[in-house]
């Protein structure tokens, strides 16, 4: 690991401050990322700017059926917090499945969302609730949010703060796991939400998607057969050694299936 | 250098560090505590699971510097003051929950947190097999492993269902 000066502030305004102050900053929440990044040698910030220390960050509310998770709340908090298991036990789940419990111990909403990885669950909740990310200087909704692969929307040195979730009529999520890492080889959430049917797929392609064909059949009927001939198709889809693009695309059919029939 | 105070078991440790050291290596380099290992480079084995404030977290995946203030608890913190083996360990002694030993301090610092993340509920085989996820054992297979968590976790006053 390359040295950096480390900074550890306790607001937001100081964080941004901070992060101008430094040539190449880099804030750090959770580590889980960042740090194996760093041990790699991938990354040489001169500034890492600890997150953690900020009380704006933490938290979760439920009020006016939204649920509102601090960007700096850890996996495991999301995943054990009575009022998020209540409100969409979906997001809890998700939660609760992301890598291992030392994982989820550390590694953080905000973080996971920034880093925005190919693979990940949470932009699968954003996506398929349809939230809307709170930044230290705007909103922004989930599908703005997620430009491409390793991409968001953030300017460097904007925060995330917050992330507002509506609570869905019902909703669920499923992946199909990396047996090592647990990452998303494939990740579905299916949600029917005040705007609609909503179907959001992580793991397959650069970043999170929805899928248009399969949210206006389950509009119509509300059943796994319903989606079962929409066809996924490959082009656009990773392929590396955990998978090949044509068999993400036929995943994503099934793992589509498998979570409608647990709710429908 | 950063001056940085943790709390390890139980004694608190001030001390200089670079912001990079890893809190595995103030660990093991710093207060030569090598009971907590490091078996990989990505992040994935759980050799290096301590807790901070009662959390399972891996040592090689966390700064020292954000320890800083915090109650951390390694392997050699888990027994009585006199060398008598907790519970747990002395379960994995009895049910051949290691060969090598090799990733043993942290499948200890993991099934403690584990046992304490599941008091409200019965413990089955199924949530010890998930909530090891984050620890790999090249030599066991696991079996003496999850029979070990068990009876340690009962030894603890946890309630634990049946474990082939
Ligand atoms: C073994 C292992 C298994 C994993 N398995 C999974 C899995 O199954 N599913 C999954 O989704 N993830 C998985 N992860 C990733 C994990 O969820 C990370 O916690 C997450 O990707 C990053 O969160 P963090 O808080 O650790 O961020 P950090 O590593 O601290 O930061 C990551 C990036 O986000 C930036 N950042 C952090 N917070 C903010 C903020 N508030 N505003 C703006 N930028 C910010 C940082 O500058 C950095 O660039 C795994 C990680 C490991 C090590
Ligand atoms: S040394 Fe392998 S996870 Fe820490
Ligand atoms: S006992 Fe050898 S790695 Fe587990």
């Amino acid at each position: 690991m390359y040295a950096f000066d480390y900074n550890h502030p306790k607001t937001t305004a100081e964080a941004e401050a901070a992060f101008k102050a430094g040539d190449d900053a880099s804030f750090i929440a959770g580590g889980q990322t960042l740090i194996p990044t760093l041990k790699q040698r991938l990354r040489q910030p001169s500034h890492v700017i600890d997150l953690s220390g900020i009380a704006d960050l933490k938290g979760i509310t439920v009020a006016n059926s939204m649920v509102t998770i601090g960007a700096g709340t850890c996996h495991a908090d999301v995943a054990a917090s009575a009022d998020v298991r209540k409100a969409i036990p979906a997001l809890a789940h998700l939660a609760a499945h992301i890598g291992d419990p030392q994982v989820r111990n550390r590694g953080t909403l905000g973080g996971s969302i920034a880093n925005n990885d190919p693979a990940a669950d949470y932009p699968a909740a954003l996506v398929g609730l349809g939230a809307t990310v709170h930044t230290s200087s705007r909103q922004i909704t989930a599908e703005d949010f997620f430009t491409g692969m390793f991409e968001t929307a953030l300017n460097p040195g904007e925060l995330v703060v917050r992330v507002a979730f509506p609570v869905p009529k019902r909703a669920a999520y499923q992946k199909f796991p990396n047996p090592a890492s647990r990452y998303a080889v494939v990740g579905v959430m299916v949600a029917e939400t005040a705007q609609g049917i909503r179907v959001a797929v992580t793991g397959a392609g650069p970043s999170v998607f929805r899928v248009p064909a399969m949210e206006a059949a389950l509009a119509q009927n509300f059943s796994a057969s319903a989606i079962s001939g929409v066809q996924i198709p490959a082009d656009d889809l990773n392929s590396d050694l955990h998978a090949t693009s044509e068999y993400r695309a036929h995943l994503v059919g099934v793992i589509a299936q498998r979570v409608v029939a647990s709710i429908a | 250098m950063v001056e940085i105070t943790v709390t390890v078991n139980g004694a608190p440790q001030k001390a200089g560090v670079e912001p990079r050291t890893l809190l595995v290596e103030f660990l093991r380099e710093q207060l030569r505590l090598t009971g907590t290992h490091v078996g990989c480079d990505t992040s994935q084995c759980g050799a290096c699971t301590v807790h901070i404030n009662g959390r399972s977290v891996k040592a090689c995946t966390t700064l020292a510097v954000q320890a800083d203030g915090q109650n951390v608890t390694t392997i050699e913190g888990v027994a009585a003051k006199d060398g008598t083996l907790h519970p747990m360990q002395a379960a994995f002694k009895e049910y051949h929950g290691l060969q090598c030993g090799f990733c043993t301090p942290g499948m200890v610092m993991s099934a403690l947190a584990l046992v304490e993340r599941n008091r409200a509920a019965t413990l089955t085989e199924d949530v010890i097999r998930a909530e090891l996820e984050g620890n790999l054992c090249r030599c066991t297979g696991y079996q003496g492993i999850v029979r070990s968590v068990a009876a340690g976790a009962k030894a603890m006053g946890a309630t634990v269902g049946k474990v082939e």
